[in-house]
């Protein structure tokens, strides 16, 4: 936002401005949390709660949008590989892990069975597809296009067009209070708004996740050499390191991401054919509007789309997906290269 | 001009048919089997496979021009295609009891046209602001968020059940739903739209396009307004995509969100890169590939297993060949030409 000329005379720069908007913005949005709402506002907003919900259930779903697509840019900003067929590691992974989950009796066997499979799968896709049409960016392309037709064929052949639902075990099951108030009652009563704990519990391990993703990108060698490899791939080739095998542990990273993605998203809602789409839509917009190969970035692009997602579909249900749509084209005409992207 | 074209590879039309003595005769002997072609295979071939083949390659066709001549991969042709069918049903007449204004065909049809070309070069502006591997991802999303805002929306597309019951007209006494008919005016239509290709392609706004292919940093020193040469061939590629959705729509009689889901916007990607993205008739060879499969899979594999085929079979040519069928033709014409024949 540098671009915007600041007036000097009045002592205020284009930064002090958008900080001062954004604080604004946050105060109003704490105001809608913790007070109740007064009555003229229901009437154009309706219930408190349906805000209240509308915007954590953005939240957890941007959390979910986070998981995935944060694997697809990582790929994208190493290898320049757009990988379409990464909805279908969504998907997939969360059909092996309901079929481990339900086979077992065990969720987090599940969990770790979707992750893993799609963790050697990714490594898999590295190793026999990529690494043949290395240099080649259109053709790795096609060819992930051509793997998620495959791919989506087959998991219709043998999981068939039901639609599955995981059961959550007990100890993530059932709903919490949480601190906000949606209402008064005639005996001055608060009424605090219940949140399902599985939704938290969630989200709460995409932000653990993403710190996680940070640490290792800024604190550890190798995260060092992905960021190198980011930056000037031939070079960190150049200075002796094996180049194929961080692609390989990238890959292993993003795909596992979006297998445990899967479970996790299949958990919330529930999986079918046509998530894959879903999700790989998702991930275009996130990865578009937060910046190719930039993790804040999917962060950043993750809540807003989930957010404009979720309030979309409560406030204008036939134009949600116009919102998200519409969020794209408008960062796309300001910062073509993404909110946090490089410009290269 | 003549380094350009060759890498273009527009000559490879001399080279398809034959060069030298014979380079007329071979496109003679197409034409009289194209138009012979109806006359003696039973009317389900001429109707719904020839008149098929015909409107999938005009759409592969205009994501030729794009892609071909002008390095954009779009997966947004058919939602011009799309477009221009939903208009055709939106302001001609139909049984859906939704819209359905009844204008005539001469209006309707011109109408679906410049409104697809207006939204294709809308679709281009938004997407030439990045470039290379990123088109293919925003114009996915864009075709994606049709899709969704198609089902969504039933004030005017109708929703998910779209719309049925559009017929082409009766004109000069003719009954253009009869397959003979039919196939003609998609005959005429394709080949019009290929002679136009072709003329663009050696005209000086073809020229500049293939040059900001080769390098756009040159074309933009030397003076070109980029932008506005690729918005241009969004919006010429957009004219043939829209005369192809108005011929679709009157083929199937009917439109839903259906007809312009995710996987039918890859599978004309599919037509057109299996075809070639070199000359003209590549989209329409690829077309007769992917039709034919599509027909006869269930004689193979069952139709339920379609998907894994046609996907397969396009792995294969993404990584045998560069360019599709019309490379794996030049590579095996010189094997089979008589000895007398091969250029010394």
């Amino acid at each position: 936002m540098t671009q915007v000329a600041a007036a000097p005379a009045h002592g205020l720069t284009a930064r002090h401005a958008w900080g001062l908007l954004g604080l604004l913005a946050a105060a109003v949005l704490l105001w809608l949390f913790l007070a109740v709402w007064p009555e003229e506002l229901v009437d154009v907003m309706g219930a408190k709660k349906t805000f209240v919900n509308a915007v954590f259930n953005g939240v957890t779903v941007a959390g979910l949008y986070f998981l995935v697509a944060s694997g697809f840019t990582l790929v994208f900003g190493l290898m320049r590989n757009v990988n379409l067929a990464h909805g279908s590691l969504y998907l997939l992974g969360a059909y092996v892990g309901y079929t481990f989950g339900a086979w077992t009796g065990y969720w987090l066997i599940g969990v770790a069975a979707g992750m893993l499979s799609m963790a050697a799968a990714g490594v898999l896709l590295q190793v026999v597809v990529f690494r043949q049409l290395e240099g080649d960016d259109l053709r790795q392309t096609l060819v992930t296009i051509g793997i998620s037709i495959v791919a989506a064929d087959l998991m219709l052949a043998v999981w068939g067009g039901n639609t599955y639902q995981f059961i959550v075990p007990e100890w993530l099951d059932g709903a919490v209070s949480t601190p906000v108030i949606t209402a008064v009652k005639s005996n001055g009563d608060a009424v605090y708004m219940k949140y399902p704990f599985y939704r938290l519990v969630v989200f709460a391990a995409a932000v653990l996740i993403g710190a996680g993703l940070w640490l290792l990108l800024n604190r550890t060698r190798i995260g060092m050499m992905i960021r190198a490899g980011v930056d000037d791939r031939a070079m960190l080739q150049a200075s002796g390191v094996n180049v194929q095998l961080v692609f390989a542990a990238v890959f292993a990273i993003g795909a596992g991401l979006a297998g445990f993605a899967g479970v996790a998203g299949g958990s919330v809602l529930s999986i079918a054919p046509g998530e894959d789409v879903r999700y790989l839509l998702a991930s275009l917009v996130v990865v578009i509007v937060g910046g190719m190969g930039s993790v804040p970035g999917a962060a950043m692009g993750a809540l807003l789309v989930g957010l404009a997602e979720q309030i979309g579909l409560v406030y204008f249900p036939t134009y949600g997906v116009v919102f998200t749509f519409v969020i794209m084209v408008v960062v796309l005409a300001i910062r073509p290269q993404g909110l946090m992207g490089a410009a290269r | 001009v003549s380094s350009l074209e060759s890498r273009g590879g527009l000559n490879a039309l001399d080279r398809f048919i034959g060069r030298g003595g014979r380079g007329g005769g071979g496109w003679l002997l197409l034409a009289a089997a194209l138009i012979l072609y109806p006359v003696l295979v039973p009317p389900f071939f001429a109707f719904q496979i020839g008149g098929q083949i015909l409107i999938l390659g005009m759409i592969g066709l205009s994501l030729m021009v794009l892609a071909g001549l002008g390095g954009m991969v779009s997966l947004a042709q058919l939602t011009v295609a799309g477009i221009a069918g939903y208009v055709v049903s939106i302001f001609g007449a139909n049984s859906a009891g939704v819209m359905g204004l009844g204008w005539p065909w001469w209006l309707t049809a011109p109408l679906a046209i410049l409104i697809a070309a207006a939204a294709a070069a809308l679709i281009g502006l938004i997407s030439v602001r990045t470039s290379g591997i990123y088109t293919i991802m925003i114009t996915l999303a864009i075709a994606t968020a049709f899709f969704y805002f198609a089902t969504q929306n039933y004030t005017i597309f109708n929703g998910f059940s779209g719309y049925r019951g559009i017929a082409p007209p009766e004109v000069f006494g003719v009954n253009w739903r009869e397959p003979l008919p039919f196939y003609y005016l998609c005959l005429v239509a394709a080949a019009l739209a290929c002679a136009a290709v072709l003329y663009v392609a050696r005209s000086p706004f073809g020229l500049a396009l293939q040059a900001i292919r080769d390098n756009q940093r040159r074309m933009r020193a030397i003076g070109f307004n980029v932008i506005a040469v690729k918005v241009m061939a969004y919006f010429l590629a957009g004219i043939i995509a829209g005369a192809a959705g108005v011929l679709y729509v009157w083929f199937n009689g009917r439109i839903s969100p259906g007809t312009v889901s995710v996987s039918e916007a890859i599978g004309i990607l599919v037509i057109a890169v299996i075809g070639g993205l070199r000359h003209p008739i590549g989209p329409f060879l690829g077309a007769a590939v992917y039709v034919l499969m599509k027909t006869f899979a269930i004689d193979l594999i069952g139709a339920e297993r379609f998907n894994t085929l046609i996907g397969l079979v396009f792995l294969v040519i993404v990584f045998v060949s560069k360019d599709g069928m019309l490379e794996l033709w030049e590579r095996l014409k010189p094997r089979l030409a008589p000895t007398s024949l091969r250029p010394s």
